[in-house]
């Protein structure tokens, strides 16, 4: 009850920190879907580049991420103390999955259907965005939906470098020895990666070619 | 009149390595079945996607209706030729009526034009118009799946037909239907058709005439009698094979 009066107090306060979280997870979401992408498309088409850009991805996959925000801090442009560095971070940790998906959607799609398409006159472009990726989509959002969820709770960790977001209550909770304000901060993080996974899979199931 | 495919001197080696089609050369008039047969391995794949450029051609030329092949942009070749594997290879994700429209819609035929040809096709492979035209693949038996992919070959009436083992995967039964309709089709359409297998039955029934493949090479073309009656080592197996006489007691 201390928390949903903490919430009543600090309504205003709450919206905008919930609003900073979406928007961290939801625009490096978007830039590692840009980049991610077309990287998974491109090591289809040129097999030699596959094991070292998903070899790359992973290595910085298994950097913590208060280790990788430290790394990004002291970088120009890139780097500081504030959102770009949270979103940069984000970005690398969503690019592994949604790479690899991408690259394992399409090299899943049957070789018959490919050789069929190709033999019928497809051109290359035609094969992508008219077999490949249509058949590939279930794999790629499956990337996307994990990509997504990770992001959710790693964007709790970039209030430690000022990017704002519910861990800016996690923090100061922790510091004050404070139960109510960990909670809420943990709380709707919580129920938002649990949102995000619903959501995502029932898009998966809902686009994705099955069979 | 010009031959549906002519080649001179195909030849075929893998980058730095080995040959797997060597000096390669015969013509299949319209009207006419070539059926190429061989063991597996003998180069008759090969030799098919040497045709329709999915394998570039090291030495030698081939023509389709006349046009050198190596002249012409690639996906404007392969919508010429009608492509039939054994796997068949339909859209999953498509429909019957789309898997058969393929080649027309990349053409850019308008639709009434495209939906009018689907029909034809689907009423000379003998499926349904109505029932068969909006199933999806996953929906429908081997024999049905394989006469669309006969029907989608033929959507854009392509001088040429080349058919990879195309009954190669079917149950005894359908196989031999399948056989004896295309044996009809084969008559009314009046294509050039390069027809690989590896069954001597199937070759004989389908081929106005036969290449015998071995080792990359054509070791013998001729038509079915000839072949009946050909001393070539291969020839001799292969109607063995067909054929083994009585069992030997043991």
């Amino acid at each position: 009850m201390d928390l949903l009066r903490f919430y009543a107090r600090n309504s205003g306060e709450v919206v905008g920190l919930v609003g900073q979280h979406v928007w961290l997870v939801a625009i490096s979401t978007a830039i590692a879907l840009v980049i991610g992408v077309p990287l998974g498309v491109l090591l289809t088409r040129r097999p030699a580049l596959r094991t070292p850009v998903l070899g790359l991805a992973n290595v910085f996959q298994t950097v913590p991420s208060l280790a990788l925000f430290g790394f990004l801090i002291p970088l120009p442009f890139i780097g500081g103390i504030g959102a770009t560095t949270a979103i940069v971070a984000l970005v690398v940790y969503a690019l592994l999955p949604i790479v690899r998906n991408t690259y394992e959607g399409i090299a899943g799609v049957d070789a018959a259907v490919r050789e069929a398409a190709r033999g019928m006159g497809m051109t290359d472009w035609q094969l992508l965005t008219q077999v490949e990726l249509p058949l590939g989509l279930g794999v790629m959002l499956a990337g996307v939906r994990i990509a997504t969820v990770v992001s959710v709770g790693t964007a709790t960790i970039a209030a430690a470098i000022g990017a704002g977001g519910l861990g800016v209550y996690i923090f100061r909770g922790v510091a004050s020895v404070d139960n109510t304000l960990i909670l809420a901060g943990a709380l709707p993080a919580a129920l938002m990666a649990i949102a995000a996974d619903g959501l995502l899979g029932l898009a998966e199931r809902r686009l994705a070619w099955r069979r | 009149m010009t031959a549906a495919l002519e080649i001179s001197r195909l030849g075929y080696r893998v980058p730095g390595g080995a040959s797997l089609v060597e000096d390669l050369s015969f013509t299949v008039g319209i009207g006419e079945t070539l059926v190429l047969l061989g063991r597996s391995g003998s180069g008759k794949t090969t030799t098919l996607k040497l045709i329709n450029r999915l394998l570039e051609p090291s030495a030698g030329e081939v023509r389709v209706a006349g046009e050198r092949a190596a002249d012409l942009p690639v996906t404007r070749l392969r919508r010429r030729i009608g492509y039939v594997i054994q796997e068949i290879g339909l859209f999953p994700h498509f429909t019957v009526e789309r898997n058969i429209g393929l080649v027309p819609t990349l053409e850019g035929w308008p639709p009434a034009r495209i939906a009018d040809r689907v029909r034809e096709m689907l009423a000379l492979v003998g499926l349904d118009a109505a029932t068969f035209g909006g199933r999806y693949p996953h929906e429908l038996s081997g024999g049905q799946r394989q006469r669309v992919g006969v029907a989608r070959a033929l959507a854009a009436d392509p001088p040429l037909l080349l058919l990879d083992e195309p009954f190669g995967a079917l149950d005894p039964i359908t196989r031999v239907e399948l056989q004896h309709e295309f044996q009809g089709l084969e008559k009314r359409l009046g294509k050039g058709m390069v027809f690989v297998t590896h069954d001597v039955r199937e070759g004989l029934l389908l081929g106005t005439r036969i290449g015998l493949m071995q080792g990359g090479r054509l070791v013998f073309l001729g038509t079915a009698e000839e072949f009946r009656a050909s001393g070539h080592p291969e020839a001799v197996a292969f109607r063995n094979a067909a054929d083994p006489g009585p069992p030997a007691r043991g």
